[in-house]
């Protein structure tokens, strides 16, 4: 049993410690906005917050996620309005969506971290988030549109 | 075809940015679609004949079924074809709501079950969604505005002329109004039109169709986490699993041993599936099961599982010899012939010189970014799934198959897609997940992990293209012989003759569209070893790859420029008469009759020259750039990529891309805008990167890191598409699939001009 702490709730979570983050919330806690892509930390799909900083939760035990902050899509703004989902939003980045829950958590650490980030800086954060269909190019305008650069 | 040739001269001169998608530029460029102004005729709803009247179970345009208005006036829009990230979920509906003059903001879209004796067709591939129903979907919102209007006529005692239908509202010429909401019951319950009694729109007055203004329908639940895809249905009681799967395609398990794994905390249950063999059409490829109470549970009971495999008949398969073979086989003259125009013999045998260049790819596995996975429930009533599948009828027909039961008892309920490209058209995976429920009596979710994607999928055929021409004293080309050698997707239905079939050789091969007046096609044989299936595009990769990259290789042999030879060999405009120039019997136009949709070869050249104009080819470039070209027509539609390639310390980079799109009439700028970014990618990386080998039967890639994508690292930065504009009246043609093809070959030709290494392996690498 391990106590997550999940978008300002804890949870009473009966998961062995050294199962993945991402097999808790999904098949445990039951919040689905936090993909499975690679399950190697190559893709970014499950990317979630933890203390601020985005981690690939399929790299990170529930052991070590417990006494930590953790954020999901579902809690990175109360009502979805978070400047990175308004700017995705804006230029209808998406095409299948799948992906896109880890985009946006990675650009918003991104952003948290350097609200003016330089296009190279931008490339360098997003690179671990695969889109399959091939959305970078918006992507990217979004994350810069997010940004107070923009 | 004057329709097109009529504005074809003026699109390339009125080209107009009329909306910038990126609204601040990035690196400098923003993106933009570019699309032309155009006169918009008075009245332009003809019909026309298209292929989906022909799949089973054909087309339906009956507004009952897929439209329902709610008293509060929300308007309920079934769609039914599968989102895969083409949007169409979000232009189909729209066109509907459009004709009906529905309030967007006010619509609702839910979607259709398997059902096509209810909804036709639903099989969602081929990029088939719009160009086989946006007449269907014009008449389904047709005549709901119509039914709106006579109900409204009846409901105040008036002519029907007297009262027009505007933003979800029936207006009467004194001004009194009637909403959706309080017209809906007597309005569905009138007969409906005939397609002569309804008065479409006029282009000028459509509100959302042909803008690209329309956010995709699921933008909001995707931006926050609530859309919901395959693995994000539970069910009370639900299991989990996984499948250790054969290595090799045919082998099975000589024994296993599954202590260990039940041993494992939360594994409920072991069980072996039944086994395949291609060919077996989309069964499951057998293996050892282990069910248990999570995902995580699941992945280490299948760790711990001891299994001796058997390879069976493919155990010898192995990329590399085999590679060796098609080669040697697409040299070899003896090939099938498939299309003989002329007299390409005496044509080679009188030639002033020839040339001759050979081409191959590996197999590519899909690798959507959600990997296969289904839930399944089966119980005495019956059985329900819920999957991201292309194809929900079959998925429900083959299921009821493997588990004799009657389709009527089969629910198959359509998640989204976490990205298709075909490999969720083979339901394998639902199969999987209603064999286990049933076995362990409760809900079955299967998950595939990406290493069970990538070595088990239906593989993108592996191939050898072998081109020659042959060539007078002028250095005209008299003469063309093609010789493809690839195993066919057929192998996966019915036995294998080694031949490619009709639909593959349609692509790109027989339809060979050049001013060339002795013309050989063949086909030489390749036996199929592991399931070969479709991917985007499907074959016109290959052939786009070898045609595209032997012009820039034939440009540089005569001395020419690329451009140049490329129009050279498309010749002056002409609509190809496939009899004349010796097309087999059975070529296939993409399902399409093909009086409807011919082969124009000026829209070729057209969308070549918007291409090449506007990424500036021929201005001078800096040392280590170079621009390459490509165009191939597929799907029906015609799409030119221009590529920049720069060098970086050898590594190929693409800073620019043009691809300039002739796919008639553009329903959804905006979604098309988002294909060719997203083609531009996928071509990339299948142009760099994707390569899945076989040794010992066993495909040898597993994840990500030994089979990556192109990422934002080093992707086409700086995508402008090119929409050709048409009337409604010029067919609307594909969209998801013909941005693939031209991308691989132009990145070729540019690394080519840059450094003058020619590649003729896909995938091609990272660097040169």
């Amino acid at each position: 049993m391990a106590r997550l702490n999940i978008n300002d709730r804890d949870h009473e979570v009966p998961a062995d410690g050294d199962m993945p983050l991402l097999w808790a919330i999904r098949d445990i806690v039951g919040m689905t906005g936090t993909k499975y892509g690679c399950g190697v930390g190559l893709c970014g799909a499950c990317t979630v917050h933890m203390d601020g900083v985005a981690v690939r939760s399929c790299q990170v035990t529930v052991k070590e996620a417990a006494g930590k902050a953790l954020t999901t899509i579902e809690g990175l703004d109360p009502n979805g309005d978070h400047r990175v989902q308004q700017a995705w939003r804006e230029l209808n980045v998406p095409q299948c969506g799948f992906c896109q829950s880890g985009q946006i958590m990675q650009a918003a650490s991104l952003l948290a971290q350097k609200p003016d980030p330089t296009d190279a800086e931008i490339l360098d954060a997003m690179a671990g988030n695969v889109c399959r269909c091939g959305c970078y190019q918006r992507i990217v305008a979004a994350v810069r549109l997010a940004s107070t650069g923009a | 075809m004057l329709k097109y040739l009529e504005q074809a001269g003026q699109a390339a001169t009125e080209v107009l940015r009329v909306r910038k998608v990126s609204r601040r530029g990035f690196l400098g460029t923003g993106a933009a679609f570019a699309i032309a102004a155009y006169a918009v005729p008075a009245d332009a709803f003809p019909t026309w004949a298209v292929g989906g009247t022909h799949m089973p179970n054909g087309l339906r345009d009956d507004p009952l079924i897929f439209v329902s208005i709610d008293a509060d006036g929300t308007v309920t829009l079934v769609a039914h074809r599968s989102e895969m990230g083409t949007g169409s979920r979000t232009s189909l509906p729209m066109i509907m709501a459009d004709e009906m003059e529905a309030d967007w903001s006010r619509v609702r879209i839910v979607q259709a079950e398997g059902d096509e004796p209810k909804y036709g067709n639903q099989d969602t591939d081929g990029s088939r969604s719009l160009r086989h129903h946006i007449q269907a979907a014009r008449k389904i919102g047709g005549s709901v505005r119509h039914m709106m209007q006579h109900a409204a006529a009846q409901a105040w005692g008036v002519d029907p002329d007297e009262v027009r239908v505007e933003n979800h509202s029936a207006i009467h010429a004194s001004g009194k109004t009637l909403g959706f909401g309080a017209l809906a019951e007597a309005a569905m319950a009138l007969p409906v039109p005939t397609h002569e009694e309804i008065a479409y729109k006029t282009e000028a007055e459509f509100r959302y169709i042909g803008k690209g203004e329309v956010q995709i329908t699921d933008l909001h639940d995707i931006t926050t986490g609530k859309a919901v895809y395959g693995a994000d249905v539970a069910l009370p009681g639900m299991k989990f699993a996984v499948v250790a799967r054969p290595p090799v395609v045919g082998g099975k398990a000589v024994s296993f041993d599954a202590g260990a794994a039940l041993a494992v905390p939360g594994v409920v249950a072991v069980h072996e599936l039944p086994y395949s063999n291609i060919p077996a059409k989309f069964a499951p490829l057998g293996g050892i099961a282990v069910v248990a109470d999570n995902t995580y549970a699941a992945l280490q009971g299948r760790d711990a599982l001891v299994i001796e495999w058997e390879g069976g008949p493919h155990a010898g398969y192995d990329s590399k010899a085999f590679m060796a073979e098609m080669v040697a086989t697409a040299e070899r003259p003896g090939g099938a012939v498939l299309r003989r125009q002329g007299d390409p013999d005496a044509a080679f045998a009188g030639a002033a010189r020839t040339f001759a260049r050979t081409y191959t790819q590996d197999h590519m596995a899909h690798a959507p970014m959600e990997p296969p996975v289904a839930l399944a429930n089966y119980t005495a009533e019956g059985l329900e799934i819920w999957a991201p599948v292309q194809s929900p009828y079959t998925t429900r027909t083959d299921t009821a198959d493997a588990l004799g039961m009657d389709p009527a008892d089969v629910r198959v309920n359509v998640t989204l897609l976490g990205g298709g490209f075909g490999r969720k058209s083979k339901a394998d995976f639902v199969t999987e997940a209603a064999l286990l429920s049933r076995e362990v009596g409760a809900p079955v979710r299967v998950q595939w992990t990406r290493e069970d994607d990538i070595r088990h999928s239906f593989y993108h055929t592996a191939s050898a293209e072998r081109i020659a021409v042959s060539m007078d004293d002028a250095g005209k080309v008299t003469g063309w012989k093609h010789t493809s050698v690839a195993p066919s997707i057929l192998s996966t239905f019915a036995p294998d003759s080694g031949q490619q079939f009709f639909i593959e050789t349609g692509m790109g091969h027989v339809d060979m569209p050049f001013a060339i007046p002795n013309v050989l096609c063949d086909n030489g044989a390749a036996l199929a070893h592991t399931r070969v299936g479709w991917f985007r595009a499907v074959s016109n990769i290959p052939r786009a790859w070898a045609i595209g990259s032997f012009v820039g290789e034939l440009a540089h042999e005569l001395g020419k420029d690329e451009r140049s030879m490329w129009l050279e060999l498309i010749g002056a405009p002409r609509t190809v008469d496939p009899a004349a120039e010796g097309y087999p019997e059975n070529f296939w136009d993409y399902g399409e009759t093909y009086a409807e949709f011919p082969i124009e070869t000026g829209r070729l050249a057209h969308v070549l020259n918007l291409a090449a104009d506007g990424i500036g080819y021929g201005a001078a470039l800096p040392e280590g750039e170079g621009i390459g070209l490509s165009v191939h027509r597929s799907f029906v539609s015609y799409v030119a990529c221009a590529a920049r390639v720069r060098l970086v310390d050898g590594q190929v980079t693409v800073p620019e891309m043009h691809l300039a799109i002739d796919c008639g009439y553009a329903a959804n700028p905006e979604r098309i805008e988002s294909q060719m970014q997203g083609a531009a990618v996928m071509g990339m990386t299948l142009a760099q990167h994707s390569s899945i080998t076989h040794a010992n039967g066993a495909v040898q890639q597993a994840n990500f890191y030994d089979y990556d994508v192109v990422r934002s690292t080093n992707f086409p930065a700086n995508v402008v598409t090119h929409i050709v504009p048409h009337p409604f009246s010029v067919h609307s043609t594909g969209v998801g699939e013909p941005g693939v093809p031209p991308v691989a070959p132009a990145i070729a030709n540019a690394v080519f001009a840059a450094r003058g290494v020619r590649k003729r392996h896909l995938p091609m690498g990272v660097s040169v």
